[in-house]
């Protein structure tokens, strides 16, 4: 890889063919790539934008701190649990909740690996095991769910069912499968029932022989083609997770730990209330989305990686027993450095998906999870910052709340903004060493969207439903005439338009 | 109907409802046990007849024209918390054109406020909410007014959140009649008219009102809420999670003593 930002913006942009791919697909919510090329089909400029604009900082001000976890959380429709618990852990600060009781934080534990498996599932099976399976530049109108449904059909249960438990357990913890509100400051609204229990349980060995399967397809992937998956969209960078105390994955609580692109340590068990001096928000005109970067290293050298493919080489352990194995398989496969190739993200988090599965099957089985203490309270403070691992990777969450109980400041640095410079770099990588030169093909352009996949981004963190996005691909010429369209309707069917 | 005693009987869409001298309509028929739609209705205060939601028609009559077509006449439209059961009376209240109405008047409260019903801690136990639910209503229809209303959190305990306000004055006749304080009032004309603090602030913090004031435990929005208290009841035991609001009437209907 060359300089981080090679390929970010052209010299001469005015003189320059643009292909816009916009939205891209099957990720979650809106954005957009643009790229540049010259006569000779030379790519000058890359970028991934997105382009739609929330504001959720700032309509949070003013509203009561209460409110704020059950508010924030619309800001997603895939993961508004990791918001909900992101948002109390901060406002629990603000409560004096200093320690939880044990069945509120098991409680919560339950809540959020059961979003980590389902969102995993969901990313892994609906969105990109079809690139994974037919192959990138396979035929469009099957690279979908329903084609893999009809190709292999107990792959596409095996992830429909993954989902399905991984909400149930939210459900059952939250009241709602989407947007629940089990998570109050200090606590949590109810425990489980022993019927809830049981309900869940008898499907966990279920659960946990499928997440190994899941394991065991990425890895057939990478096995069959390791020239494709240890090469494709490499991003060699930075890497940052939050840790438990012994240095290993936690997705709940922690200490924030980074490693450099060589795997070194570069710092450890650093609190994360201090992350607004660690980290920087870098802006950029051409993006709403912010560009973090770690301060001492400055915006060129400072910008990581989080998400799956950090956390499972930042721990030093995992602490169930098939995830554990399987991450050490992981680590070996790399011989003795990180793994950064961007399909590594896939294989991660499958054994992040079997981690959680192996969670829920023990916290089931913890008495606590029944238990009645559900709320405690302390000296009231003003500030609180709540730090959580999503599926995507770590989320920051910043309130102040003034002597009114209401919110005066909010700051969140969502997991996809963290990885936003990875992304526009992997884009930019894909694009040099698979477009340059080529004629303009669906196939070629979803080598960029399969990259960006990797990185399972929530670009608006909205949901929009399979099959039903129009698409819309034009080649202009350097007088701004468009001489190439491809579009793709509501129904999926796509046509070429020659001018 | 009449038993020639104390008692009376109307007919509330054709089912005989008995009623005692004095008795509005709507209080004869949520003691019977018969729901008729309503937000400023309370059985503990003076009726106030404002939120016509419990418009009902009195009398309609059917009559046959020169040429033999059955026409039918409407009858007069009147708010059953305020106007008296009356002996004989034929009342319609679950008709398709007062359904249709009751639904049009609470998609008006509903785009003249800001309810984001996903973030309000009323949510599943808020009266406009559960007669949304119970009527059916499935879009605002109307554009949304998106009014600027800020929050008044000055006092220690109870927060006031204008944008859920439906100015059905429960507060006010519960601060004056009950409290004996006249902490709120409703001040302004027409699309203007808003609820406001009596004090010289303005501010409800400068107001006698107590948390435990019949004032501040009425309200059946979200505009009157406790501080430090949200979402604690789970979803499935919240008011409304297992029945609709019109599933139970009786909870609705005046005490005995206050008939």
């Amino acid at each position: 890889m060359n300089h981080p930002f090679e390929l970010e913006t052209a010299k001469n942009p005015e003189s320059l063919r643009r292909i816009v791919i916009e939205p891209v697909s099957r990720v979650e919510g809106h954005g957009k790539v643009t790229i540049l090329l010259d006569d000779d089909n030379k790519v000058h400029q890359v970028r991934l934008h997105i382009v739609e604009f929330r504001g959720f900082e700032k309509f949070i001000e003013g509203r009561p701190y209460w409110e704020v976890p059950v508010l924030v959380q619309r800001l997603c429709g895939i993961c508004p649990v990791s918001h909900h618990l992101a948002a109390s852990k901060a406002m629990d600060m603000i409560v004096g909740a200093a320690q939880l009781t044990p069945t509120a934080e098991k409680i919560r534990r339950l809540m959020h690996y059961g979003q980590m498996l389902q969102s995993h599932a969901l990313h892994f099976f609906h969105l990109s095991s079809p690139d994974l399976l037919f192959g990138f530049d396979s035929d469009v109108a099957k690279r979908n769910i329903v084609g893999v449904a009809a190709a292999n059909p107990d792959v596409a249960k095996m992830g429909v069912l993954l989902r399905k438990f991984g909400q149930e357990v939210i459900r059952v913890t939250s009241g709602k499968r989407v947007h629940g509100t089990g998570s109050v400051p200090g606590g949590v609204n109810k425990a489980l029932t022993p019927e809830e229990r049981d309900y869940l349980l008898k499907d966990t060995d279920q659960m946990v022989a499928w997440s190994r399967d899941a394991v065991r397809i990425i890895k057939q992937l990478h096995r069959a083609n390791p020239a494709l998956y240890d090469g494709f969209g490499a991003v060699p960078s930075t890497m940052m997770s939050l840790v438990g105390p012994g240095g290993e994955l936690d997705f709940y609580h922690g200490a924030l730990r980074a490693k450099d692109k060589d795997g070194e340590t570069m710092f450890d068990q650093v609190s994360y209330q201090g992350y607004n001096s660690l980290l920087t928000e870098g802006v950029k005109s051409w993006s709403y989305m912010k560009f973090p970067y770690i301060t001492a290293l400055g915006d060129e050298n400072g910008w990581y990686k989080v998400g799956p493919l950090s956390r499972i080489q930042t721990c030093d352990s995992i602490p169930t027993p098939l995830a554990e194995e399987e991450r050490k398989e992981f680590v070996a496969y790399g011989a003795g450095k990180p793994i950064h190739g961007s399909l590594g993200f896939h294989w991660a988090r499958m054994i992040e998906m079997l981690c959680a599965a192996e969670t829920i099957r023990l916290l089931l089985v913890d008495e606590d999870v029944l238990g009645g203490d559900l709320m405690v309270s302390g000296p009231r403070r003003q500030e609180g910052i709540g730090v959580i691992e999503a599926p995507r990777g770590t989320l920051f969450h910043h309130y102040r709340v003034n002597d009114d109980d209401v919110v005066t400041y909010a700051n969140l640095i969502v997991s996809t903004t963290n990885n936003n410079t990875a992304m526009n770099v992997a884009v930019r990588e894909v694009a040099k060493k698979y477009l340059n030169g080529r004629e303009l093909t669906e196939g070629l352009l979803n080598h960029i969207e399969v990259a960006i996949r990797c990185f399972d981004p929530c670009l608006s963190c909205a949901t929009h439903a399979v099959g039903k996005m129009p698409l819309e691909i034009s080649l202009v010429d350097a007088s701004g005439t468009v001489i190439d369209v491809l579009t793709k309707n509501e129904s999926g069917e796509i046509r070429q338009i020659r001018a | 109907m009449s038993n020639g005693q104390d008692t009376k009987s109307f007919f509330l869409d054709d089912e005989e409802i008995p009623f005692e001298e004095g008795q509005t309509i709507i209080q004869a028929a949520l003691t019977a046990g018969k729901y008729i739609p309503h937000l400023c209705y309370h059985p503990e205060f003076k009726p106030h007849g404002s939120c016509k939601l419990c418009t009902v028609r009195i009398d309609s009559r059917t009559i046959t024209t020169e040429d033999g077509q059955t026409v039918k006449i409407p009858g007069r439209a009147a708010a059953s918390c305020t106007t008296p059961a009356q002996a004989e009376q034929h009342v319609e209240s679950n008709t398709p054109e007062l359904l249709d109405l009751r639904r049009t008047l609470v998609q008006m409260l509903l785009v003249e406020g800001n309810h984001f019903c996903p973030s309000c801690e009323k949510s599943g136990k808020c009266m406009l909410q559960g007669l949304a639910y119970d009527l059916g209503v499935m879009s605002p229809h109307f554009p949304q007014y998106f009014s600027k209303r800020e929050v008044d959190a000055t006092h220690p305990d109870v927060l006031l959140d204008f944008n859920r306000c439906i100015l059905c004055e429960l507060c006010v006749r519960a601060s004056a009649e009950v409290d004996k304080k006249n902490v709120f009032s409703l001040s302004g004309r027409g699309n203007t008219k808003h609820l406001i603090c009596n004090s010289e602030s303005g501010k409800l913090g400068d107001t006698n009102l107590a948390a435990t004031d019949k004032a501040a435990n009425v309200c059946p929005v979200g505009v009157i809420l406790h501080k430090r208290h949200g979402f604690e009841v789970p979803y499935g035991q919240r008011r409304f999670d297992t029945a609709p609001i019109s599933d139970n009437p009786v909870q609705y209907a005046p005490v005995k003593e206050q008939v």
